[in-house]
């Protein structure tokens, strides 16, 4: 029985009085890749931003029902926000380093969090510049600005940047729909290799890539979870008929 | 200890903020608390509309007309210089120029807006003055005419650059549209881009009302010293500004000209916070803030 | 419609050839850094230097933390709505206030009612509330040309609001914030209204020692020699003298404030 790193249980959202999200219920499993897919404005980056709450940011949201790392209540009212984003990693769909460094990007996690020395952070740095498949491709100008590399470079250095918090959970919000094909494939290696180490929930636009890395498969629509299941079944044998019309192209 | 830093971080702001609107209260405060209790002496109607402005004499009397037309006066000579010239620039640059010469006009413009106003104001008395007392053979060139010129001038950068900011905010496909139908470009800008703009170009204007009637030290030093109510723009006045910088230093804390000053100083206050408001809700009807 | 360009620009060549003439006739060494002489006729204008100096600097280190705090309140925070907007109307109100105003305000509140006579202190308090408007409203904008997307980035990584303040925000929008605190330095330094009856003297006999001290100021200098002065045959050429270093000055500050600005856009990475 594979543990659940992150699940929502009976979430609702409300955006005003908008009810964007219904009653989703989604289990996300440890080292697994779990893909979201589903047409635009179907709910599933919002689903993502409800689990590291960064919707609170967004005035007038209302949230009832459960989400949870591991055993903890993500909505607790006394919940510690700084430490549940430090725990949950997210890459957003268009890379955005720091104007700063590339060392200081990646270092940025830890020196916001305190209390670790020059060594450790060092070595932090490199062990996560290597997980993010970049470390040899910069490792000679660690001190030169972000800015300065290309499009896929930079979403690597945004996954070594949320992985240096050694996060239990890395949520990517459509990472590649940005990026060159080369850079894409990349990135989806990158994925397959990670889950090892870390649990991955993508939210991807691109259907064929959801076959191509997940385990397991999540389909929303208009703010419901209508499918979910290992990636093989819900892509041969869809239980619901809308998610056999998204999957072939009929719409989205 | 992280919450209580963030904590201590929030309140220094919240209360920086606090402060800030302190600042105005206080002025606002202020200004009333010293003004109001002249009015127990004079009666607010005799205040504003008789031309009795004599706070020194034993029997001194408090009727501010003349310094309340003074101020008009001096601003609309200013604004009638100022109109022209500035949305005229602010036209030329946004619907005639070339870029490169947006480009250099821009910060020249921001430079003239910079230079302080006494500066203006020896120019407009050591130079300008016996100049105008020359040509037009005056007793005295420190009048309404030269204060006008150059308060003017000295509002024109603000009325170009809002000016040109509100012309250039007009969109693009509007203009085309009107060339589509035929029209010339001088009756596009006329006739389409320009009443597009309103708003945004009385706004401007407003705006260099509103720093024209404020302005004090060209008038102090450039359009005489009269309380009188000018009967030609060769005659000196004494805007209300003029009148609180000069007899401010005559007078004792707590005295009735002090109060009288703070007086003038609320109407001053009240006729640019209304001027400005009426700008602010220009802006937005415009659209853009 | 060039025309009105053209006249202004006449105006300006005009204004501008005849206050370099006539001021680069009195411009020396000795007149930068010499006291006035012999009644205000000769000499130079040194401590009016130090004034102007001083008092800019002390309505600065009032000014930009109270109105940078204030600015980040109201980009971070924000928080209740109703002061969000009393906030606005306070700042535009200040901004829109004329000069004279703040000199009454501040001769009675700081130099009569808090008892710091006409001072350094009240001069330079003054002087911090009108620059107040104007820094706010700069650093505002300068934050918030910062993209959301580092701001996002900030929180998801597990930052606070304090900390994507302080690590990322403000060093962003550094240069911005900086660009505006010269422009109102050089805003400052040209204002009289607001030093006549708080701090400025005509003359003092020595460099102030404290806060406490009334001070001579460029500008003031300017006003007092042409309208207090009693010999004009040398004393508006002092005047004009004084002007140029003014104008210089703020010129300069202008200039570098513009400089900074263009230079921010061209290295601009985002």
């Amino acid at each position: 029985m594979v543990d659940i790193q992150l699940q929502s249980l009976d979430l609702n959202l409300w955006f005003g009085k908008n009810h964007v999200l219904h009653d989703v219920s989604l289990p996300v499993y440890k080292h697994q890749v779990t893909a979201m897919i589903g047409p635009s404005g179907c709910g599933k980056s919002t689903l993502l931003r409800c689990f590291n709450r960064m919707n609170d940011l967004i005035p007038g949201t209302r949230i009832e029902g459960r989400a949870l790392l591991g055993d903890a209540d993500i909505y607790a009212p006394k919940a510690d926000v700084s430490k549940l984003r430090s725990r949950i990693g997210m890459v957003f769909q268009k890379p955005n380093p720091f104007p700063k460094s590339i060392f200081n990007n990646v270092a940025f996690g830890l020196q916001i969090q305190g209390g670790f020395s020059k060594a450790e952070i060092s070595n932090r740095v490199e062990e996560s510049l290597k997980a993010a498949w970049l470390w040899e491709e910069v490792k000679d100008r660690l001190s030169s600005s972000a800015m300065s590399l290309s499009g896929g470079q930079q979403q690597r250095l945004c996954i070594a940047r949320a992985l240096a918090n050694r996060p239990d959970v890395l949520m990517l919000d459509e990472p590649t729909s940005a990026l060159d094909p080369q850079s894409t494939a990349k990135i989806e290696e990158l994925c397959l290799e990670l889950k090892h180490n870390v649990t991955i929930l993508i939210v991807t636009h691109n259907v064929a890539q959801a076959g191509r890395i997940s385990d397991q498969t999540a389909f929303m629509y208009l703010g419901e979870l209508l499918e979910f299941g290992p990636t093989e079944r819900v892509f041969t044998v869809p239980a619901d008929k809308r998610t056999e019309a998204y999957l072939t192209g009929v719409f989205g | 200890m992280k919450t209580f830093k963030e904590k201590s971080f929030q309140t220094i702001t919240y209360t920086a903020a606090l402060f800030t609107v302190a600042c105005l209260l206080g002025i606002i405060f202020g200004l009333f608390r010293e003004g109001l209790p002249i009015f127990k002496h004079v009666g607010l109607k005799e205040f504003l509309f008789t031309n009795n402005w004599y706070p020194t004499h034993a029997e001194p009397g408090f009727g501010a007309l003349a310094l309340i037309v003074g101020s008009l006066v001096v601003t609309l000579g200013s604004l009638i210089i100022a109109i022209p010239l500035g949305l005229g620039a602010a036209i030329f640059l946004s619907e005639m120029a070339g870029p490169r010469l947006r480009e250099i006009t821009k910060p020249v413009i921001e430079l003239l807006a910079g230079i302080p106003s006494v500066v203006y104001g020896l120019f407009g008395m050591a130079f300008l003055a016996p100049l105008v007392r020359e040509w037009f053979d005056l007793d005295t060139g420190l009048n309404v005419f030269t204060a006008s010129l150059i308060l003017g001038v000295m509002i024109v950068p603000v009325i170009c650059s809002m000016g040109e900011d509100a012309l250039s905010s007009v969109p693009k496909n509007l203009r085309e549209a009107s060339l589509a139908l035929g029209a010339t470009r001088a009756e596009t800008i006329f006739k389409a881009v320009i009443p597009a703009a309103k708003n945004g170009l009385a706004g401007s204007v407003l705006m260099g009302f509103g720093r024209a009637i404020g302005e004090t030290m060209v008038v102090l030093m450039v359009a005489g010293g009269a309380a009188r109510i000018p009967s030609s723009i060769f005659d000196p006045v004494r805007p209300l500004t003029s009148t609180i910088a000069a007899e401010m230093g005559e007078t004792v804390m707590g005295d009735l000209h002090y109060q009288s000053l703070f007086a003038l100083a609320i109407i001053l206050f009240l006729i640019t916070f209304v001027s400005n408001l009426i700008t602010e809700s220009m802006l937005l009807k415009r659209g853009k803030k | 419609m060039a025309l009105m360009l053209v006249l202004t620009a006449l105006f300006l060549v005009l204004f501008l050839v005849r206050m370099f003439s006539q001021g680069a006739k009195v411009l020396s060494w000795d007149f930068l850094f010499t006291a006035p002489r012999d009644a205000m006729r000769a000499g130079g204008i040194y401590p009016a230097l130090v004034g102007t100096f001083l008092l800019t600097a002390l309505s600065m280190v009032v000014a930009l933390p109270l109105g940078i705090l204030t600015a980040i309140w109201l980009t971070n925070y924000g928080r209740p709505v109703w002061l969000v907007n009393i906030l606005r109307v306070a700042i535009n109100t200040l901004a829109g206030t004329p000069s004279i105003i703040f000199g009454l305000f501040g001769m009675a509140m700081f130099s009569n009612l808090l008892g710091f006579d006409i001072s350094l202190l009240s001069g330079g308090l003054t002087l911090a509330i009108l620059a107040l408007p104007v820094i706010i409203n700069n650093t505002e904008q300068a934050i918030r040309s910062v993209p959301e997307d580092f701001r996002e980035a900030s929180l998801a990584l597990g930052a606070t609001t304090r900390q994507t303040v302080s690590r990322v925000l403000l060093p962003t929008a550094l240069p911005s914030i900086l660009t505006g605190a010269i422009i109102s330095i050089g805003r400052v330094a040209g204002e009289t209204a607001p030093i006549m009856f708080t701090a400025a003297t005509f003359y003092s006999r020595q460099l102030p020692k404290g806060l406490g001290d009334e001070v001579m100021a460029l500008p003031y200098h300017i006003y007092a020699l042409m309208t207090e002065g009693t010999h004009p045959t040398e004393q508006v050429p002092i005047a004009y003298g004084t002007s140029l270093v003014l104008l210089l000055l703020v010129i300069s500050i202008s200039a570098a404030a513009i400089w900074i600005r263009s230079s921010i856009r061209r290295k601009r990475q985002w």
